[in-house]
């Protein structure tokens, strides 16, 4: 059962996005004056500066960048998990997110680069907030 | 070609110890300072210049001096990481040729390996910000980190794990003949203190896939110190200066769209060399971070020593090594075979200067340039890279 670590508030530049995950939603934002995609989210934009920014909803899908199989860790919540894939994911909109990618069986067999995957909002078993991890299509 | 030889390293120490239990970072930092005084002849009043990382209990811009019982004109407190020495080097190059200081020194410990500190299995820190809270719950360990700038390599280019393995087996050519790293390995516990081969590389248990255990730096306990001086004052020192040419820093991170093998060195190599009038081809000597096997990979493509992308290639059939043509590397047993107490950049300094006396236990004969790169904080997302480039005398 998962059990991961939770985001942690106040924490003003991310609040909108957690939000945003707990009503099933994966939010980005875009700049109103240069049009940059802007993640992770900030109140300002991060290629100009720009104060003004609107909150999209993704459509979730993407490619795996680039990942790694953990196989030994100290982290609590992780360390009875067993081999994970830590991942790098380009969304279609144009932004890129560490994530998890969630596979039937070995991860080291069956993530690869270019791979499609989609989010998905997995339950935790403490705290309020789930975590967006993503899965093959 | 104008080479300006504006500052000098004067005085070095290497702590010997990698482990050394009963002993605070403070400590090891001003034994250090000490011995490194001591290996230039200067007293320990000339100090009028302190660069510090904020490592040691109490340490820093505010405690250090204070510990030290110094009293500097110039505090510079750069904390990049591991390459925080090559920021130091840097700023102490600038801060010298602008008149402000003569001797400028940096000092390190650390007890990392005493302390059990997971430093590359444990994740990020605690606590709320805007990048902790995007990444906390996914378990990326700084491992798993560079192993995604691994794979991508793998991917994009062809590179091979047998190439790569080639990076831990000269390194630990190196290591071997260094007195301090057989006692750091031994001391350690590794299971095999010897020459290993590509193929113990590849059977070395898989800790974050690609990366497995031989192509991951040790944790050791450490510090050491670097003096840096004027001019006007490497006259006078004990031991041939060795000269502080050009520098470069440069900071990268995870940009949509961005790619992940290329590192901050893109940027800090070429005013490095720029600065210091030296092509990349004419270095004799790469001090380049060894965090991992692809950190140098891919260091040595940014600095400009291969194209990006053909580092597996040129780190192949051993060629690194110091008794073989052409350039060298960490020669005094690196990250992965030496000493690695969580901020490495201040040896590869330590042992540039080495090999530009003459001094090093894998001495390349008439070696006149080597470069020191840093690579601080994660590959594959914040991290900040230094280059040194220096000269013997």
């Amino acid at each position: 059962m998962p059990n991961r670590p939770q985001p942690h508030f106040p924490e003003p530049d991310t609040q909108h996005y957690w939000e945003g995950v707990k009503q099933g939603e994966l939010r980005y934002q875009t700049c109103d004056a240069c049009s940059a995609v802007n993640f992770y989210p900030t109140a300002h934009c991060q290629k100009c500066g720009n104060l003004s920014l609107t909150w999209r909803q993704s459509r979730g899908e993407g490619t795996v960048y680039t990942f790694s199989v953990v196989m030994q860790n100290r982290i609590p919540g992780f360390q009875e998990l067993g081999a994970y894939a830590v991942a790098y994911v380009d969304l279609d909109e144009g932004f890129r997110m560490l994530t998890n990618v969630m596979v039937d069986g070995d991860p080291t067999q069956n993530v690869h680069i270019g791979q499609r995957v989609r989010v998905d909002f997995e339950k935790q078993d403490t705290g309020e907030y789930p975590i967006p991890v993503f899965r093959p299509i | 070609m104008s080479q300006t030889r504006n500052a000098a390293i004067a005085g070095i120490h290497e702590y010997p110890l990698r482990v050394a239990p009963g002993v605070s970072a403070m400590q090891i930092k001003a034994a250090s300072l000490k011995a490194a005084l001591d290996d230039a002849g200067l007293k320990w009043s000339d100090v009028d210049g302190l660069y510090d990382a904020g490592d040691g209990e109490g340490g820093g811009g505010l405690g250090l001096a204070a510990y030290l019982g110094l009293k500097p004109r110039v505090i510079d407190t750069t904390q990049v990481g591991g390459s925080s020495y090559e920021f130091h080097a840097a700023h102490a190059l600038r801060d010298i040729a602008a008149g402000r200081v003569k001797v400028a020194v940096t000092t390190y410990g650390s007890t990392a390996a005493s302390q059990r500190f997971a430093i590359g299995t444990g994740g990020g820190r605690g606590g709320a910000s805007w990048s902790t809270n995007m990444e906390a719950p996914y378990g990326s360990t700084l491992i798993s980190n560079y192993a995604m700038v691994k794979q991508r390599h793998m991917h994009q280019y062809g590179t091979t794990n047998e190439q790569l393995a080639e990076i831990s087996v000269a390194t630990r050519k190196h290591a071997m003949r260094n007195p301090e790293a057989v006692k750091a390995m031994t001391d350690l516990q590794f299971v095999k203190v010897d020459n290993i081969s590509v193929a113990d590389v590849l059977e070395s248990r898989m800790v974050a896939s690609p990366l497995r255990l031989l192509e991951c730096c040790m944790v050791s306990d450490g510090g050491g110190a670097c003096v840096f001086v004027a001019p006007e004052i490497a006259r006078d020192i004990k031991k041939k200066p060795v000269w502080i040419l050009g520098s470069g820093e440069a900071t990268k991170y995870r940009e949509n769209g961005g790619d992940i093998t290329v590192s901050a060195a893109a940027q800090s190599a070429p005013a490095a060399f720029g600065q210091a009038g030296v092509r990349p081809d004419e270095i004799d000597i790469a001090m380049v971070y060894d965090s991992f096997t692809i950190t140098v990979a891919v260091c040595l493509e940014d600095l400009g020593f291969c194209k990006k992308g053909e580092a597996g290639q040129f780190v192949g059939d051993g060629h690194l090594a110091f008794d073989r043509p052409g350039l060298t590397l960490n020669t005094d047993g690196g990250g992965l075979s030496s000493n690695h107490p969580g901020m490495r950049g201040l040896f590869l300094l330590l042992e540039a200067t080495r090999q530009m006396r003459g001094e090093s236990t894998s001495q390349v004969a008439g070696a006149k340039l080597a470069v020191a790169h840093g690579n601080g904080g994660l590959l594959g997302g914040t991290h900040t890279g230094g280059t040194v480039i220096l000269a013997a005398d």
